[in-house]
């Protein structure tokens, strides 16, 4: 396992800001760290990094422990803090060299040439920092982040802030990175965890609520289908409640209403033909699976804590 | 350490501050030595340097905090902060290269007045007709009393995020240390009981001593312990920050 966290607690005063966390993520595998602001994200990545000590708790990278053997530990990790800062008045290569030096390295100008091309950093390279626009000055922290070839990324919020066009080359950047390493990433974006992460942690007030695969958490958490119907009349289509597998009905609208099913069955031909027998004119019908906003919400919205306490 | 060492060097040389620095520190001692009636050593009786290490480090207390007052400060205000505490440097060489980089712009500062102790020293009558030993005695004595500046300096700038206070907390501590003890011993209660002790906790009592072309191990003691002890003060603020 290249990182491992053990019963992570994180006390700032008296706020709780992380407790008792645990995961672990192995080669070759990227993990999506979603949560809504002040979850704890930021805080597990800067102990990861061992800018930030743990109240209580083991955590490890690369099989060095953060507490005791922090310097091996930087050098074994790739990390990209949050709002990335930068020296805006340094240059991209002078910073990039820089970096190498922080780094030890004897003779960087070859790594720095070959990451200056990964990153797309090409056309910019001999601008100053400040001179960048926003997704080039991202592109210049990973660089940095990526610069000496380390084993672990750790990437809190990558995306933030870019354009459509240059979240799709960040993102790519990140997807070919996992296959060779270990990337934890965070984000805002579920669309992101879905397309990028093999595996995805949620977080909310200082708690794991989820520690899963994709598929697995939309089938564990989700559980559910939702059909939405339209039907001329506002009278409520009582009769569908006696369907297999129909589990709640919900009105939306004065003539729209919304079925939830299980997840294994499709009811579509069903409702139909209810609405036929029942003399209901159908005039909308359309299926969704609960979508991983829709897990998101439930895992971490303050009205639902009873699913937080299933989970723990 | 060389890194950042060198990204110091290259902030101050790279950008108007270093060139700035160096200009008002020799325009400052030029305009002193040669030129103001009052204090021109051309006015004066004898050959001596005496201008330059009395004013020296009057301008050193307010360039010297001016130079440090960004160096951990601007640090802390931008978050780079935490980019270099999680690369493979110790907290020991990130303190260590930012010390010696501004000690060398103040070595690059003090290089050029090598000039006016050559003018000096052919203005003699006769020619070297100057105790060149006292000068180089007060030369060393002015890089350390820089020395312990700086160190104050990169203590005041650690200690919060915004720049005016490292520089007026660096400026007081300095101005403190190096005239404050003086002013304290002239109190009732340590006239003729320990006025020379008080004396000696400063940095001027030290300074006059090598000045006069004695280095005497205690000075020099006492310099590397007010340097040792500032640096690792900065060293403790930083660890906190964590």
């Amino acid at each position: 396992m290249s990182v491992t966290v053990e019963h992570l607690t994180k006390r700032y005063g008296n706020q709780l800001a992380l407790d008792d966390v645990s995961f672990s993520a192995s080669r070759g595998e990227i993990l999506g760290f979603l949560g809504p602001n002040g979850a704890g994200k930021t805080t597990t990545m800067k102990i990861l990094t061992g800018f930030v000590s743990a109240t209580a708790g083991q955590a490890s990278v690369n099989g060095f422990d953060v507490r005791t053997e922090s310097k091996a530990v930087r050098q074994s990790v790739g990390y990209l803090p949050e709002h990335n800062p930068l020296y805006l008045d340094m240059y991209v290569q002078e910073y990039l060299r820089f970096v190498a030096g922080l780094n030890g390295m004897k003779k960087p100008q070859k790594q720095v040439d070959s990451l200056i091309e990964r990153t797309g950093l090409g056309r910019e390279q001999h601008k100053q920092i400040g001179a960048l626009s926003k997704g080039y000055r991202q592109r210049v922290g990973l660089a940095q982040a990526m610069l000496h070839d380390p084993e672990v990324l750790i990437l809190d919020e990558p995306t933030s802030g870019l354009d459509p066009n240059q979240l799709v080359d960040i993102r790519k950047l990140i997807k070919d990175l996992g296959a060779e390493k270990t990337v934890i990433f965070s984000t805002h974006i579920m669309q992101e965890v879905q397309a990028l992460c093999d595996r995805v942690l949620i977080i909310d007030q200082g708690n794991l609520v989820a520690n899963d695969t994709m598929s697995e958490l939309q089938s564990r958490l989700a559980g559910e289908k939702r059909v939405t119907i339209g039907l001329i009349g506002a009278e409520k289509p009582e009769f569908l409640m006696r369907l297999d597998g129909v589990k709640r009905l919900q009105a939306t609208n004065t003539n729209q209403w919304q079925v939830y099913t299980d997840h294994k069955v499709d009811l579509r031909a069903d409702i139909f033909r209810a609405c036929v027998e029942n003399n209901r004119v159908l005039i909308e019908l359309h299926q969704e699976s609960v979508s991983v906003e829709d897990i998101f919400q439930k895992l971490t919205g303050s009205s639902d804590s009873s699913s937080k306490g299933d989970r723990q | 350490m060389l890194a950042i060492f060198k990204k110091e060097v290259h902030a101050f040389f790279g950008t108007l501050i270093g060139y700035l620095v160096i200009g008002v520190f020799l325009v400052l001692l030029g305009l002193i030595m040669f030129v103001f009636p009052d204090s021109s050593v051309l006015d004066y009786p004898y050959a001596t340097m005496g201008q330059l290490f009395d004013n020296a480090p009057l301008i050193f207390l307010f360039l010297i905090p001016a130079v440090t007052m960004r160096m951990f400060a601007e640090e802390r205000q931008n978050g780079t902060i935490e980019f270099l505490m999680t690369k493979p440097v110790s907290l020991k060489d990130i303190i260590l290269g930012k010390y010696l980089a501004s000690m060398a712009l103040v070595v690059f500062a003090l290089v050029p007045t090598l000039l006016y102790f050559f003018t000096i020293y052919q203005l003699g009558s006769p020619v070297g007709n100057i105790d060149t030993g006292a000068v180089l005695g007060s030369y060393i004595g002015l890089l350390f009393l820089a020395g312990c500046f700086t160190a104050i300096g990169l203590f005041a700038s650690a200690m919060s995020k915004n720049q005016i206070t490292g520089f007026v907390a660096a400026t007081f501590l300095c101005f403190l240390l190096f005239y404050g003890f003086f002013f304290f011993s002239k109190l009732p209660v340590f006239f003729g009981r320990g006025d020379v002790i008080v004396q000696m906790l400063g940095i001027d009592f030290h300074y006059e001593a090598i000045s006069k072309g004695v280095i005497d191990t205690r000075n020099v003691v006492y310099f590397l312990s007010v340097i040792g002890f500032f640096l690792f003060g900065t060293q403790l603020l930083l660890e906190r920050i964590k």
